[in-house]
């Protein structure tokens, strides 16, 4: 029963592969734990792909080597980890700003500061809410396998030239160093010429281009950010999540990524023993699933959010549900690595309430 | 009840304990079955152990971390130490016994089969493949795969480099299998 | 009655629209010898602008070219993935003294040190104009500003760096020159060399640096004529022109 079409690879390598078979052809990065499987496996695939590879002197530097690369509409993407994508914050402000379409990877770590190589979720605040300095967004995908890791890599690429925003994949340390099998596909309609009438190419028989983040005119930054915001209010059609044993449940998990896979095989030894819980693992963090949490609310469920950090993501639960309901938290704490059995007990105390 | 084993595997640095970790999650891979693998990686690494976890599985898995495995392949001392209290009760233990004296081991709280398999692997002419003797071994004990299958999946982390090397690790698994076979549990 | 001297002819690629730059700034002057450069090499259309933080962020407004503005210091690296994105088009960023050589130290020099095939034009006027006469890394020891009121002092703040010549040691880079623009010679000299940073950028030889003193009469307290002057009694002294790198240069000879 062999199934030849599987390769059997790391979280790190499945988004390195995932952007190669999205067209991506500049990476720009700099070597920090856990994530240093991607710029050493881009630094031949993505040449051998007709690309570019930079290790560039900075994570600041490297995330301004993608605002240059995007801004001609090239596919191309930085990857990191925690520290590092504090410091790729400034770039992204200005992607965001004058509306450049890139990906960053960030295969997150605990902090704050420097915290250690092991898995968190820590990052949600700094992924969710903007990050750098303005009123900005970035669309924010969390993979729970190394399969989705693949595809959300591949979706992250399409989001972005479609809105021309920056879009993060929010990894962690368990996704990115993790192997599973991955069934690879290679999207098949792309448009060569995206970014055509945007991207930089010199100003031959037109009117020059220019991509920038600074409007002095009286109104034009107001006028931005109202382009911005609907923009924003747009994105919220590209809301995705995974519902498991929802429908006849009394409480929901909420939960993401790594720890919304380790949450769901809890789920299924509690429902083994008849108790009624279902799982909500957003996969878009930005947008948030905030309809399909109130939806759950409005019919009665109660709800326990579990995080790998001090709790971040429950804000946007209990934000979502606040008109009908509130939300438990559980913290797997910093510096500990996530099991099921973990799980149980305070899931089992929400139920009871 | 679906199938399901997981492993952690754990010794000193070169001798290969991410190798097979990556070969028996391949070889589950290869039967169609659903696997993970997870290594311990940076500062971690450095001080000269290593170990990873391996998950086999016919259903959906939760998760690649596990806090009490069903099973271990012991490499060295430091590692015994380490994992064996973690080890479930009835559990199954390989151990290298040409490195640990087997008296170490909680052998009335779990199955252990004490292989000395530097010996094994120098017998057949090359120590290095002593991790393939105790891999061979973990198969047997455990009944999570065929032999077979797991040397049919050697090609998979065997660079095209030391292909020639592949009849010999083939011959080392049969060997470590063989062995548990012969000597059954240590008692 | 003073007569005009026609040095070149009005390039196509400057629009025509007044500067928002304070009388006697040498900033238009070097827009200028970038936009005839540009003109004569043929590469207008070809080529891709990167802009910084400083009096000239609004470079954009005066150059008819496809352009993106930077981070502060960034533009090495934007430039960077620009030249890596579309190796044909023709790259250069535009960088005043604290851009350059305070805040995009790291990013200038390691962009050079790689040898991108782009082109800087580093215009050092040793004060931060934009923010208001701050003391920048190029500042002169004695020179009075905003955050040396007393004048520079060595023993604090170090002395006025020469980036020139440091650039000029890096592997990648290919052309390193510094220029004036306070004399109709030192124009004729700095067209030369701002034309050749492009021709080697054409050419595909590495990373393509000139630098130009330039006056900021107004951080400085002086009129056009005494910051003119300045540029030859006080700053050429200590930062001299000159080529100080040339890959071609034996050849040539």
């Amino acid at each position: 029963m062999s199934q030849p079409d599987r390769i059997f690879i790391k979280g790190n390598e499945a988004i390195a592969r995932g952007a190669l078979a999205a067209g991506a052809k500049c990476f720009f990065g700099y070597p920090i734990t856990p994530q240093n499987d991607i710029p050493e496996f881009m630094s031949q695939a993505i040449v051998d792909a007709g690309g570019q590879f930079v290790q560039a002197e900075s994570e600041v530097a490297a995330a301004n080597m993608l605002l240059g690369a995007a801004a001609c509409g090239i596919r191309s993407l930085t990857s990191s980890s925690s520290p590092g994508i504090s410091l790729k914050q400034e770039a992204l402000s200005y992607m965001a700003g004058s509306e450049v379409p890139g990906v960053i990877v960030n295969v997150s770590r605990g902090g704050p500061g420097l915290g250690d190589i092991g898995p968190s979720q820590a990052d949600y605040f700094q992924s969710v809410k903007g990050g750098g300095h303005g009123d900005y967004k970035l669309l924010v995908l969390a993979p729970g396998t190394v399969q989705e890791a693949y595809d959300l890599t591949i979706k992250a690429f399409d989001l972005a030239f479609k809105y021309r925003n920056p879009v993060m994949i929010l990894a962690d340390a368990i996704i990115g160093q993790m192997k599973e099998p991955v069934v690879p596909w290679t999207p098949e309609h792309r448009d060569p010429n995206e970014g055509r009438t945007w991207g930089l190419v010199g100003a031959k028989d037109r009117a020059p281009r220019l991509v920038k983040s600074l409007f002095l005119e009286d109104g034009a930054l107001a006028g931005q950010n109202l382009k911005l915001q609907a923009k924003y209010k747009r994105m919220q059609s590209e809301v995705d999540q995974e519902l498991f044993l929802t429908d006849d449940a009394e409480l929901i998990v909420v939960a993401f990524g790594s720890i919304g896979r380790i949450v769901k095989s809890t789920v299924r030894k509690l429902r083994a023993q008849g108790k009624k819980v279902g799982l909500v693992r957003p996969i878009t963090l930005f947008p948030f699933p905030a309809d399909v949490l109130l939806g759950l609310a409005k019919q009665g469920k109660r709800f326990i959010t579990i995080e790998h950090n001090m709790g971040q993501m429950v804000e946007d639960v209990r934000l979502a549900i606040r008109t009908v309901a509130d939300s438990d938290f559980y913290a797997q704490l910093p510096g500990t690595l996530p099991t099921p059995d973990d799980f149980e007990e305070p899931i089992l105390k929400a139920l009871e309430g | 009840m679906s199938m399901y084993q997981d492993a952690i595997i754990a010794g000193f640095g070169g001798q290969g304990v991410m190798l097979i970790g990556n070969l028996l999650a391949y070889a589950g891979m290869d039967a169609g079955l659903n696997v993970t693998y997870i290594p311990v990686y940076g500062p971690e690494m450095r001080g000269g152990t290593a170990n990873c976890t391996v998950v086999v599985s016919d259903d959906v898995i939760g998760s690649p971390i596990i806090r009490s495995p069903v099973s271990l392949i012991i490499m060295n001392g430091p590692s015994l130490d380490k994992f064996q209290p973690m080890l479930q009760d009835n559990g199954i233990l390989i151990l290298n016994s040409s490195l640990i004296d087997p008296a170490q081991t909680e052998k009335n709280r779990v199955q252990v089969f004490a292989v000395p398999v530097n010996e094994i692997a120098d017998s057949l002419g090359n120590t290095r493949m002593a991790n393939m003797v105790a891999l061979g071994a973990y198969v047997q004990a455990t009944g999570v795969l065929p032999v077979k299958r797991v040397q049919d999946s050697l090609v998979s982390v065997i660079s095209a480099h030391y292909s020639h090397m592949i009849p010999k690790n083939a011959e080392a698994l049969q060997a470590g299998a063989d062995y548990v076979v012969q000597h059954g549990r240590y008692a | 009655m003073t007569q005009e001297l026609r040095v070149t002819n009005y390039p196509q690629v400057l629009t025509d629209r007044p500067t928002h730059y304070c009388p006697g700034c040498h900033h238009g002057t070097a827009h200028r010898l970038v936009a005839e450069a540009l003109t004569d090499l043929g590469l207008v259309e070809n080529t891709i602008l990167v802009g910084s933080i400083g009096c000239s962020v609004f470079i954009y407004n005066y150059l008819s070219l496809d352009a993106i503005e930077s981070p502060h210091g960034r533009a090495p690296a934007v430039a960077t993935g620009i030249k890596r994105a579309r190796p044909d088009k023709i790259v250069f960023t535009y960088q005043g003294d604290g851009d350059l050589a305070s805040i995009g130290m790291a990013e200038i020099m390691h962009c050079a040190n790689r040898g991108e095939n782009i082109t800087t034009i580093f215009v050092n006027n040793t004060v931060y104009g934009m923010t208001g006469g701050q003391m920048a890394p190029t500042t002169l020891v004695g020179q009075k500003t905003t955050t040396s009121p007393s004048g520079r002092s060595q023993e604090d703040t170090g002395s006025a760096i020469r980036m020139t010549e440091i650039i000029a040691s890096l592997g990648g880079v290919a052309y390193a020159e510094r220029v004036a623009v306070n004399t109709i010679k030192n124009i004729k000299k700095a067209q030369k060399a701002v034309r050749k940073a492009f021709e080697y950028q054409v050419k595909g030889l590495g990373f393509s640096f000139v630098e130009v003193l330039a006056t900021c009469p107004t951080n400085w307290h002086m009129t056009p004529l005494a910051a003119n002057k300045r540029i030859e009694t006080e700053m050429i002294p200590y930062f001299p022109l000159g080529t100080y790198k040339d890959v071609l240069a034996k050849e040539e000879k």
